[in-house]
């Protein structure tokens, strides 16, 4: 189905709106980055850091910045972007709603920032109360939720009126994608919204002395878990949409890719729990509820990774492979759009194969807070994520600059790519290994008193830092080639590449776009994991806690 | 238009030698990582007390 | 919608398998009683000192229990008191812990005994230690500046 609507390229205006969120992003990279190095050089023994400051400032940085800052701005400037392209130019409200969620979120960062700065936050991009941090940081991470409800209210209002004008057809399979994670987002960050808006933060100015740890916990998680999500589904709207483009193949199936994402809607957010399997308060039978849930999320992912295998195989059996694996010789393996990504979802094997150890349960137990999971959900966010992000970074900004990506610039990307692999097999490869014999995360260099077996980690976290520096090596290049695409990078036209679907006279069915429907299960889906759970935190609650501020 | 036959020539390709058979050797490979991996973790909680 | 046969034979292999994880992990938990730590009970946490058994922290031989010691921790930032332990080897303990101050972990190095202490609630877990040898607890969640220098330390001996 040709769609009239879209137009070849973003226009300039939603470019610079884009733009102006990348340009936040790349910003984090490269403080966040520097961070990174920094913790695994300090966990190594053979460094200290100077001038006072703090490891935990230090990571509450990193974390903030990459964990928080990086990922949100990336997500949202690329979903405008491909909403913009798929769905047409945004109105000039549209637009003006977007600049009103990019300035919200850019203010409530540079707040928390300083907080951070200055000391006052040492909390972690966590913040687990009784630890107290200055009103001013939950002020500041409240304003980057709502300014990206904001920026998402945007992408809503381009679909509405997409629907309105093209009644009885299926909405663009990259502005559908984009809205299904706009709205988990904002389903899901009510959670911490509650939190910080109605426990930290009247608790941090000092209208009530204390707070509910384990109602707090658990609004905590029942966001974040799905912001783990809300990471992902860009890279997999790249991987579905983007990727068979680039490779000139076809999407292996539209209809599919909408049934994984209505998916991870539906299952993403009931499953906070799987983050609190090791904690008082909560009965063992709603945790192993919320397991099973969460384990029905890995079917989407499973549907992915079938999809993406059968893309490949299609292109390259339609270029004459043979054989039972002929076709990955046909891939191209020197265009950094498509190679950048493909490592990342190569990198997702094991980081999926880790999050079912991390969700099974009593299984929790061996891994639980050690830094396996910190190696985890760097090959998850920090390798799969990132590199998605970074292999859509080299055609989208030249594309919204009105640049190209040039060959030494492709070249330079897979390099980049390289290096990231190399860097991460040691860091988070050590970091799996000695998280098993029960290294802790989140903690700086401590030889715990001599104890023995503190001594068998420390070579790891020397694997770390070697990791650690090459993977910095990967940062200060990534920044680089931003800086080309964005400002010296020759003029041209660089597409922006959008796949069609294998069977494109196969229209998807139009109840994927019943969101009184899917909505309404994520709805029961929540009520039914939380609800009596909850009640029971709230009328079981022990006394609460006063606030602390230890560092 | 070159490019307009290039994709319909494609797309008949695609028909005619559409063999899923390297996807599904893939996946299934998938699968069992994920078993080993799994069980690996399992044998070193029951090993442990 | 239709899906290609491959594809469904991936999604019960697939399916298939998450269902047999699931099953040994319930079977395991609700019939052997391998649950994860999700004791319910609370305790005042200005009170911990003063209440029962966190005034007497330590191990403790107990009768006429499914076990036969009560280990009791009391943490708070950055320690863990007891500082040291020694368990008798094959001796089922009921480790029993609490936190007077902010959140923190309690992870014994190399075994399966891994909680979370929060304040106002109280953690248990059941193990019996057979294995002898020196094992070093660890503070597993960032609670301050001194977050790495909390540990304890259990020696299994015969
Ligand atoms: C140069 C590259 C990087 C290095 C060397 C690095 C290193 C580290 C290390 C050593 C830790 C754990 C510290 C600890 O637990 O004590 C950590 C934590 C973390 N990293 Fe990275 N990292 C890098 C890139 C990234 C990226 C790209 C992201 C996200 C997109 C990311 C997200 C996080 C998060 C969320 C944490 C958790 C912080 C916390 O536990 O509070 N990292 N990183
Ligand atoms: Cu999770
Ligand atoms: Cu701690």
């Amino acid at each position: 189905m040709f769609n009239p609507s879209a137009k070849l390229k973003v226009d300039p205006r939603d470019a610079k709106l884009a733009m102006a969120h990348f340009f936040v992003a790349f910003t984090a990279l490269a403080i966040g980055g520097l961070a990174g190095l920094l913790q695994t050089l300090v966990r190594s023994g053979k460094f200290e850091l100077p001038a006072g400051i703090g490891y935990y400032q230090i990571l509450t940085v990193h974390g903030v910045v990459l964990g928080l800052v990086l990922t949100t701005f990336f997500i949202m400037g690329f979903q405008l972007a491909a909403t913009s392209k798929t769905s047409g130019t945004f109105t000039n409200k549209q637009r003006i709603t977007g600049w009103i969620g990019f300035w919200l979120m850019t203010a409530g960062t540079v707040l928390a920032a300083v907080m951070i700065l200055l000391n006052e936050a040492t909390v972690l991009y966590t913040f687990y109360a009784p630890l107290q941090a200055h009103a001013l940081y939950y002020i500041g991470l409240t304003l980057v939720i709502v300014g990206s409800w904001i920026d998402g209210a945007a992408i809503i209002m381009k679909y509405a009126e997409w629907r309105r004008k093209n009644p009885g057809q299926p909405s663009p399979l990259l502005t559908f994608m984009s809205l299904v994670n706009t709205m988990m987002w904002i389903v899901a960050t009510i959670g911490v919204a509650s939190t910080v808006l109605f426990q930290l933060l009247p608790w941090s100015l000092g209208f009530v002395e204390t707070v509910n740890i384990g109602v707090s916990r658990t609004l905590f998680w029942y966001f974040g878990h799905p912001l783990v999500y809300f990471w992902l589904l860009p890279a997999y709207m790249a991987w579905y949409v983007v990727i068979p483009k680039v490779i000139g193949g076809k999407i292996f199936s539209d209809s599919l890719a909408r049934l994984s994402f209505i998916l991870f809607l539906l299952f993403s957010i009931p499953v906070g729990f799987h983050h609190q399997l090791m904690e008082p308060g909560i009965d063992p039978a709603w945790k192993f509820l919320q397991v099973i849930l969460t384990f029905l999320v890995v079917i989407p992912s499973l549907m992915t990774a079938f999809s993406l295998f059968a893309t490949f195989e299609n292109f390259g059996r339609s270029k004459g492979a043979t054989g039972l694996f002929g076709w990955v010789k046909k891939l191209p393996w020197g265009d950094a759009r498509f190679v950048v990504p493909f490592i990342g979802m190569v990198a997702f094997i094991p980081a999926g194969a880790g999050g079912i150890v991390n969700a099974s349960h009593q299984m929790n137990q061996v891994v639980h807070n050690t830094i396996w999971v910190t190696g985890h959900f760097h090959l998850t966010v920090a390798t799969s994520v990132v590199l998605t992000f970074f292999g859509v970074s080299y055609w989208l900004i030249p594309h919204l600059t009105g640049r190209t990506l040039t060959k030494a610039m492709n070249k330079l990307g897979i390099i980049q790519a390289v290096i990231w692999s190399i860097g991460m097999t040691f860091m988070s490869g050590a970091m799996h290994a000695v998280g098993l014999l029960g290294a802790p995360r989140r903690s700086s260099y401590s030889e715990y008193g001599g104890a023995p077996q503190a001594a068998e980690w420390i070579p790891y976290q020397v694997a770390q830092a070697i990791g650690g520096s090459i993977l910095f090596i990967g940062i200060i290049l990534m920044i680089y080639i931003f800086i080309n695409l964005a400002f010296f990078a020759p003029k041209g036209e660089q597409e922006f590449p959008v796949g069609e679907a294998a069977d494109e006279a196969e229209k998807a069915p139009m109840v994927f776009e019943n969101w009184k429907l899917w909505l309404g299960i994520t709805v029961v889906l929540i009520l039914f994991a939380y609800t009596i759970p909850f009640i029971d935190l709230i009328q079981n609650a022990p006394p609460g806690a006063k606030g602390y501020k230890l560092w | 238009m070159a490019k307009t036959e290039l994709s319909r020539k494609t797309k008949t390709e695609i028909k005619a030698s559409s063999s899923l058979k390297g996807t599904l050797a893939s996946v299934f490979l998938l699968g069992f990582f994920l078993i080993i991996t799994w069980v690996g973790v399992y044998l070193l909680f029951i090993s442990r007390f | 919608m239709h899906m290609h046969k491959f594809e469904k034979a991936w999604l019960i292999f697939g399916i298939g398998s998450l269902l047999v994880f699931l099953t040994v992990l319930g079977v395991s938990a609700f019939y052997l009683g391998n649950q994860p730590p999700s004791c319910l009970a609370t305790i005042d946490p200005e009170k911990v000192d003063t209440t029962v058994p966190f005034n007497e922290p330590g191990l403790k031989k107990v009768e006429g229990k499914d076990w036969d010691y009560e280990l009791v921790y009391v943490a708070s930032a950055f320690s863990y008191s007891p500082a040291e332990v020694e368990v008798p080897y094959g001796a089922k303990v009921k480790i029993i812990a609490t936190t007077k101050d902010v959140v923190h972990g309690f992870e014994v190095a190399g075994s399966n005994i891994n909680m979370m202490l929060e304040p106002g609630y109280i953690s248990e877990h059941v193990t019996t230690f057979d294995k002898t040898g020196e094992y070093l607890i660890v503070c597993n969640e960032y609670c301050g500046v001194g977050h790495h220098m909390m540990s304890s330390k259990i020696k299994v001996v015969e």
